[in-house]
């Protein structure tokens, strides 16, 4: 059985707002065709304020389409249809304390039903403009479709540039096959790549993703302390889309100590984004360093004991 | 009040009796059967009657045609991975449609290293077309492999027939009977077949123990090399107190096998009577007139299945389903999918599967308790309306589709 979160179930065996509002005036009506659920979501929305008034829904699905459609319809109800529209599928599944993986796209349903209702109530077309494949890394959430797109886009060719750039395959490593099988198929399209040079990747493929930067002269404390400033600042954004964040603590030689927070504290894979920080301090820095989480520098001030 | 299983095609409890048939070779004998001194020198000869047992289940010739495996998937792979490597000259192999994931994913990845599958369809009970088969049978086929007894809706495919055409054809015969075996009267010594895998835990005894019967004279290649193990047929030290189980288990299912014929079927029946007197728009899946006698496949219309399952889990009582959503693919039930059912009622399906310990009474309490958690789900579905499906569900709902 999944992994329901107790909020989860509470939705789902007491679900609120339960079948349609009497004379809505928006209505949304999607499905995902990937597991089949579908739902219809009636709005009432006072034409002079915007706000919506109430909520209703109507779920053919699992019990967490049903709990993500419950939460969406308690989530709304008092917004104004500006907000509304701010609300995310990760919104939706942090209502319900998270979602199984595979179970994301219930979310996504809810998302793209209340874009729809709010189109109707606007008299505008919607029209879906996102694409669900097969869910491929179970561990991250990333479906075939994400990593068709990036493999296009970025020329990948090896499943270690897939993790780098995507998450997908840095788990438990279940999914390499699927990752492969769809390389193949990108660089079996591609013309001037034969296929076999997915069979033996070179061994440096693995190696930086983006190009050499320019080695920097010796630098300064300060500036050296700056420019690991800049590149923290600079993974901040990428964090943060994960509802995850860090920052600089300290520098002490060799070793730099970040604060995980957010979703990134407590994250079990903590240790592969500090992995990740480090790859990236010491493309810039163009020396060795070691990030460490900064809790590790106040209980082994001296000399630190790996990760 | 107790809680009710009816999920013994997913696996069984193991029986006390056989638990205790076990327990000795953990704790005295637990010797390795191939060693000379006194801990061991019992297993040896418990394995030797264990495997007697399971012959006497199966009705197969020979004891050495029992060959002990890990689980009902090992022997699955084996039996068709033996046949491509005896054969190279072989190329294709029949499938079904609505074999067992052992069995389709195998045949997947080995038609990427360039083998033809063919996979024979099923019409909208589940059955096989067998003049198809018959026009896929040629020298070009290693092995045929057909499950005895569908998983999902217990739905019987002809197997010994078949084999007798495969024969005839000169082709190798393999079934995974894994939901047949302990539940269907099996004599193999009166059949064509060449291969069976089963599994101990569908019946009642403890998992990680499986059996492939070979045919006497069969060509076979082994799967795991390594030691003397099984005649050097499947390598690695026994399994000794799981053999032991499922020889008692065998032993057990021989006695129940006019119970499991004949009580088990009547509270089958009277469930599944029961549920659908009671509720609309459902119906039977598969073939009801030649299936398991403990299995029962209902479809629900117009709700989801997992949803099914949790509330029922919340009335104590354990089923399982097809629906997407309980599979952890996000694929609905290939069965279903095969035999045509529409998504709207693919989804909905529930299977309740009945060992020979529940009771009338527990039968009595399911019958109570699905209608009104079918009535609380499609009260909530956008295609039902106040007291049946809206009229024209298809043209009254029609989502986009993401």
């Amino acid at each position: 059985m999944w992994d329901y979160s107790d909020k989860v179930k509470e939705h789902f065996f007491n679900p609120r707002n339960a079948g349609a509002v009497v004379e809505p005036n928006a209505v949304g009506e999607v499905g995902s065709i990937s597991c089949g659920d579908a739902l219809r979501l009636t709005l009432k929305v006072d034409p002079d304020s915007d706000v919506i008034l109430d909520a209703g829904f109507q779920t053919f699905g699992c019990g967490s389409a049903i709990a993500s459609s419950s939460a969406l319809t308690e989530m709304v109800k008092g917004m104004k249809v500006e907000e509304a529209l701010k609300i995310t599928n990760q919104d939706i599944a942090d209502f319900l304390d998270g979602l199984p993986p595979e179970k994301m796209h219930c979310s996504v349903m809810g998302r793209e039903a209340l874009a729809a209702a709010i189109a109707n109530y606007r008299g505008e077309e919607w029209s879906d403009d996102h694409e669900e494949g097969a869910l491929i890394c179970k561990c991250f959430g990333i479906d075939a479709h994400m990593i068709e797109e990036v493999v296009r886009a970025n020329d990948l060719s090896t499943v270690e540039q897939v993790t780098n750039y995507t998450k997908a395959g840095g788990g438990c490593s279940s999914c390499h096959e699927g990752i492969e099988e769809i390389l193949f198929k990108v660089l079996a399209e591609r013309e001037d790549l034969a296929p076999e040079c997915i069979a033996e990747p070179e061994p440096v493929a693995a190696a930086p993703v983006e190009p050499e930067p320019a080695r920097p002269a010796a630098m300064t404390n300060l500036q050296r302390i700056r420019r690991i400033e800049q590149v923290i600042e600079m993974l901040r954004p990428r964090l943060q889309a994960d509802h995850g964040d860090v920052e600089l603590v300290d520098v002490d030689g060799k070793t730099v100590y970040v604060n995980m927070k957010g979703a990134c504290a407590g994250c079990q894979m903590a240790s592969m984004t500090l992995g990740g920080i480090q790859q990236r301090l010491m493309e810039e820095l163009g020396e060795f360093v070691r990030v460490m989480p900064a809790s590790a520098q106040q209980s082994q001030p001296a000399v630190s004991r790996g990760h | 009040m107790g809680d009710i299983y009816l999920d013994n095609n997913a696996t069984t409890r193991v029986e006390p009796e056989v638990v205790e048939a076990m327990l000795p070779f953990f704790t005295e004998q637990f010797g390795n059967p191939s060693s000379m001194h006194s801990f061991g020198n019992q297993v040896g000869r418990a394995i030797v009657d264990a495997r007697k047992k399971v012959q006497a289940l199966l009705g197969a010739a020979h004891d050495s045609e029992i060959i002990f495996t890990s689980c009902g998937t090992e022997s699955d792979s084996t039996a068709i991975l033996s046949a491509l490597r005896c054969q190279p000259e072989r190329r294709e192999i029949i499938i079904t449609t609505v074999e067992h994931p052992a069995v389709l994913t195998l045949c997947e990845h080995l038609e990427k290293d360039g083998y033809t599958i063919h996979r024979l369809k099923v019409d909208g009970k589940g059955r096989l077309d067998l003049k198809e088969y018959a026009s896929l049978l040629s020298e070009r086929v290693a092995i045929v492999s057909v499950m005895w007894a569908n998983n999902e809706t217990g739905t019987l495919f002809p197997v010994v027939e078949m084999a007798e055409m495969a024969h005839a054809a000169g082709v190798m015969f393999h079934t995974d009977a894994v939901q047949a075996v302990g539940k269907l009267p099996i004599d193999l010594k009166h059949t064509k077949i060449d291969m069976l895998s089963l599994s101990g835990h569908k019946l009642h005894a403890p998992k990680g123990i499986g059996v492939l019967y070979l045919r006497r004279g069969c060509r076979y290649r082994p799967l795991l090399r390594g030691g003397h193990q099984e005649r050097g047929r499947r390598a690695g030290t026994e399994n000794a107190a799981s053999i032991v189980a499922l020889g008692k288990a065998c032993e057990m299912a021989m006695e129940y096998m006019s119970f499991e014929n004949t009580e088990v079927r009547r509270l089958r029946d009277h469930l599944e009577r029961g549920i659908l007197a009671q509720v609309p728009n459902a119906f039977v899946t598969g073939d009801p007139d030649n299936r398991l006698p403990n299995t029962c496949n209902i479809a629900f219309e117009y709700i989801e299945g997992e949803a099914i399952l949790l509330l029922l889990n919340k009335a104590g009582i354990a089923a399982s389903s097809g629906s997407a959503c309980t599979s952890g693919s996000l694929e609905p039930s290939h069965v279903m999918r095969a035999m045509g059912i529409p998504y709207t009622a693919a989804h909905g399906t529930v299977r309740f599967s009945l060992s020979r310990h529940n009771t009338l009474e527990e039968m009595d309490r399911v019958i109570a308790a699905v209608p009104p958690i079918v009535a609380q789900l499609r009260k909530l579905s956008p295609y039902w309306g106040e007291n049946g499906p809206v009229e024209e569900p298809e043209k009254a709902f029609a989502p986009t589709y993401a």
